[in-house]
């Protein structure tokens, strides 16, 4: 178990500093000053050198990134270039909306398609199966925006139970969480659907294994059967989807809080791109890079926890 | 089934919270937000919609009309020889911290934004002053290199607010002004809040407190609105809603003019457009309402000169240049480009150009003009187009008040060197008279609009939309503000 870590371990290190250049470099290409962009058309030339300097676009390349790789390891990401407060500000206050979104996401995501999906293995070919198959086809092919503005029109625009975006701060739990339900719900039923497919194609696969006409020979109802050897077995394939869907959620958020102009990290990348804040871009980019491979990590991790015969790779 | 229950309970407790606002609060949404708010560096007129006049106040200020009118200063007087300006500032005025204003925070702020490190967007605002001396704590001298007729002009940007040294350091986040609204609150990436300040030396703002919010995306402004999460949109960014809004009485939909020149640029100085008899054949190849119509929904005043047609001097200028393509095609013949020729179209993201771009390109094509479109993002855009000059056609809305200046600079953009104009402008610099002034901005714009410089479009409109109670909102946008210092509710 303990060499396995460690190999996932050195897997992510190399991942983080491949993403670092990638992000470094595909950034440090866009065409563009951004002194010159954020001073507009009447500034001077004098004007744009001295911002210039300010924003230590003056120094060499090399040196900028190994200032920003040095600064975020030791938690400082910089300071914005239009905002003029630190980077880490910023983040800090956006990812409190992004992460619970992202994870109210995932949880309704999941709470619907569990059931939805082993419903639908244990009816299978029945008129309960096919409805459910039916419905996630559709959760598959509808995109989360579009899904997104339909529920405020129906929610916000003509039923008024719901305001039609924003974010009324942690200060009243309950009106944030409301205020993050629409946007949630649009995340999670594409989500959902994708998930209940392949919750219901595992457990079919699992049922068709020799373990489970042995727990049936041993006397299990079919039901028993299901739920205490086929779900377990089934969920390794739902973990690596569940894995991937996290990341999913969090680079959907970047759409879907625009629709609502929710204040998280999607919208503020976003901002930061039009606004040419390439520090602001880099840094959060970096970060969204950190959670997913930390997840991902964290998914093998999980592997190893239900599947034993792993840990001893 | 008792867990059922609750949770319906709840959830009805969740959407039944309390949404009623007092009454003399309101919500105002803008496209954009504030990068910073510090309207004395960075060009974002999203700083100005949100400080100017609200928080922030100059010398003099722009009326809802584009006037010209004292703000801190009460009065001020030129001398004979338009060099020395005296401004006398209002007593007892203090800024949101309880410091007082005097002239030595004039003197700060106007020697702060001349400042070799200065990083103000305008600078060239200042760039005429020579020396600015406290001559007593409420009377301020400015001397000038030369005269400068549009000096207090100059002054009621917001790029020439007055702040104070005591909360400079951050004023970024933290802005400390001299106006009827003081700055509460900013949450980043949503919302920023003002409240009334009891002290102020003025009028006392009818509202109590206001906030804005900011929602760039056309769908989501429609959904606010109309689910009057917002009480008014400023700037709305979906024209094609509009109609819904001027048939619903819960709103009040406002169209006004911006300063915002849109032009078809020309590269002056690169064939062909360095031929007169091309840039006329172009003006004449272009129906202006067709483009108001195909690419703004129709809102948008025509223009035929650089000069905003709400503004008391506008020289009405369209006879010079109607939509003819046989005299286009002929004026091309006659250039020696009987056969047409092909150029390049550089579109920055804006709507007006980027759909304006493609009925543009297929009125030119009508008369043999073939363009090759190119999408530019802002940042490419001012490195293509405006420092580099790389380009043959572009389209852009030129958004600064009275700057028909620019075509005194050859080396602008556009290159357009005509010492005629030129001394014009010098001419005008010098004259404070308003006859005479009005008299040589007339004479400017009939040179431009006769040399055939660029394509003059249309004035870009700015459509609001409010609830039908709103009163006192500016319908015009003499400079990017929203002003809610006469704001109220009718009821």
């Amino acid at each position: 178990m303990i060499r396995y870590t460690l190999g996932r371990l050195t897997s992510l290190t190399v991942s983080l500093i491949v993403a670092s250049l990638v992000i470094f470099a595909v950034i440090e290409v866009i065409p563009g000053d951004p002194a010159a962009f954020m001073l507009g058309v009447n500034a001077r030339p004098d004007t744009i050198a001295a911002l210039r300097a300010e924003m230590g676009l003056d120094q060499p390349l090399f040196q900028r990134y190994f200032a920003w790789v040095a600064g975020m390891l030791q938690g400082d990401f910089g300071t914005s270039w239009t905002y003029k407060t630190p980077v880490a500000d910023l983040i800090s206050a956006r990812i409190w909306v992004s992460l619970p979104l992202a994870a109210y996401a995932l949880i309704l995501s999941t709470a619907i398609a569990f059931p939805a999906g082993i419903y639908a293995a244990s009816r299978r070919g029945g008129a309960g199966d096919i409805t459910i198959m039916g419905a996630t086809q559709l959760g598959v092919a509808i995109p989360n925006f579009w899904f997104a503005m339909i529920l405020v029109l129906i929610f916000a625009v003509n039923l008024r139970w719901f305001s039609a975006g924003g974010f009324p701060g942690w200060g009243n739990p309950a009106l944030a969480l409301k205020s993050l339900t629409l946007p949630a719900i649009a995340l999670a039923l594409p989500q959902a659907a994708i998930l209940a497919r392949v919750m219901r194609s595992s457990l079919l696969d699992m049922l068709g294994e020799d373990f489970i006409r042995t727990a049936r020979a041993k006397g299990l109802t079919r039901r028993q059967a299901l739920w205490r050897h086929a779900v377990r077995n089934a969920l390794i394939p739902v973990l690596t989807i569940l894995g991937l869907q996290f990341s999913f959620l969090l680079a959907g958020g970047i759409i879907i809080e625009q629709v609502f102009f929710l204040p998280g990290l999607g919208r503020l990348i976003f901002q930061s791109i039009s606004a040419r804040d390439l520090i602001v871009v880099e840094s959060v980019v970096m970060l969204l890079v950190f959670l997913v491979i930390v997840v991902n990590f964290a998914v093998d991790l999980a592997y190893a926890a239900v599947d034993p015969r792993l840990r001893r790779r | 089934m008792h867990h059922f229950k609750r949770i319906i309970a709840a959830t009805a407790i969740i959407l039944c919270a309390p949404a009623a606002m007092a009454q003399d609060s309101i919500t105002v949404a803008i496209q954009l937000e504030p990068p910073n708010l510090d309207p004395t560096s960075g060009a974002a007129q999203a700083i100005d919609s949100v400080l100017y006049a609200n928080v922030f106040e100059g010398l003099t200020r722009f009326a809802a009309d584009g006037a010209i009118v004292p703000a801190l200063a009460e009065r001020w007087a030129v001398s004979d020889d338009g060099l020395t300006y005296l401004f006398m500032l209002h007593d007892g005025v203090t800024f949101h911290d309880g410091t007082p204003m005097d002239a030595e925070d004039v003197k700060f702020s106007l020697d702060r934004a001349r400042a070799d490190d200065s990083t103000n967007a305008q600078k060239g605002l200042f760039a005429g002053i020579s020396n600015v001396t406290v001559v007593d704590p409420l009377t301020v001298q400015i001397t000038l290199d030369q005269p400068d007729g549009m000096f207090p002009f100059n002054m009621a940007w917001g790029d020439a607010v007055i702040v104070a040294p005591e909360s400079i350091d951050n004023i970024a986040s933290t802005p400390i002004g001299t106006g009827p609204f003081a700055f509460a609150d900013w949450v980043q990436g949503d919302r920023i809040e003002l409240v009334r300040n009891a002290d102020y030396w003025g009028n006392p703002a009818a509202l109590g407190s206001a906030t804005f919010r900011f929602i760039s995306d056309p769908t989501a402004a429609f959904a606010a609105v109309m689910a009057e999460d917002v009480d008014a949109f400023v700037g709305f960014p979906a024209p094609e809603n509009l109609p819904q809004f001027q048939a619903d009485p819960r709103f009040q939909v406002l169209i006004g003019n911006t300063e915002g020149e849109t032009i078809l640029a020309m590269n002056n100085q690169r064939p062909p457009f360095d031929n007169r008899l091309v840039r006329q054949a172009v003006a004449h190849a272009i129906d202006r309402q067709a483009i108001i119509d195909g690419a703004m929904f129709g809102l948008g005043t025509p223009i035929g000169t650089h000069f905003a047609p709400h503004h008391p001097d506008y020289l009405d200028m369209l006879g010079n240049s109607p939509h003819n393509p046989e005299k286009a095609r002929a004026l091309l013949a006659e250039a020696g480009f009987a056969d047409g020729f092909t150029t390049t179209l550089k579109l920055p993201p804006p709507s007006y150009a980027r759909r304006g771009g493609e009925i543009i390109a297929s009125q030119l094509r009508a008369v043999g003009i073939q363009t090759e479109i190119t999408n530019l993002e802002w940042a490419q855009w001012i490195e293509e187009v405006f420092t580099n000059k790389d380009f043959g056609l572009s389209i852009v809305s030129h958004t600064e008040p009275m700057d028909i200046g620019i075509y005194a600079n050859p080396d602008y953009y556009f290159q357009y060197d005509n010492p005629s104009f030129q001394a014009v402008m010098t001419q005008l610099n010098a004259t404070t008279d308003e006859g005479g002034r009005s008299a040589l901005l007339k004479a400017a714009q009939r040179i431009i609009a006769d040399d055939y410089v660029n394509g003059y479009l249309f004035e870009l409109a700015v459509a609001t939309v409010a609830k039908a109670d709103i009163r006192g909102l500016w319908v015009n946008q003499p400079t990017a503000a929203v002003d809610l210092t006469a704001v109220r509710r009718a009821n």
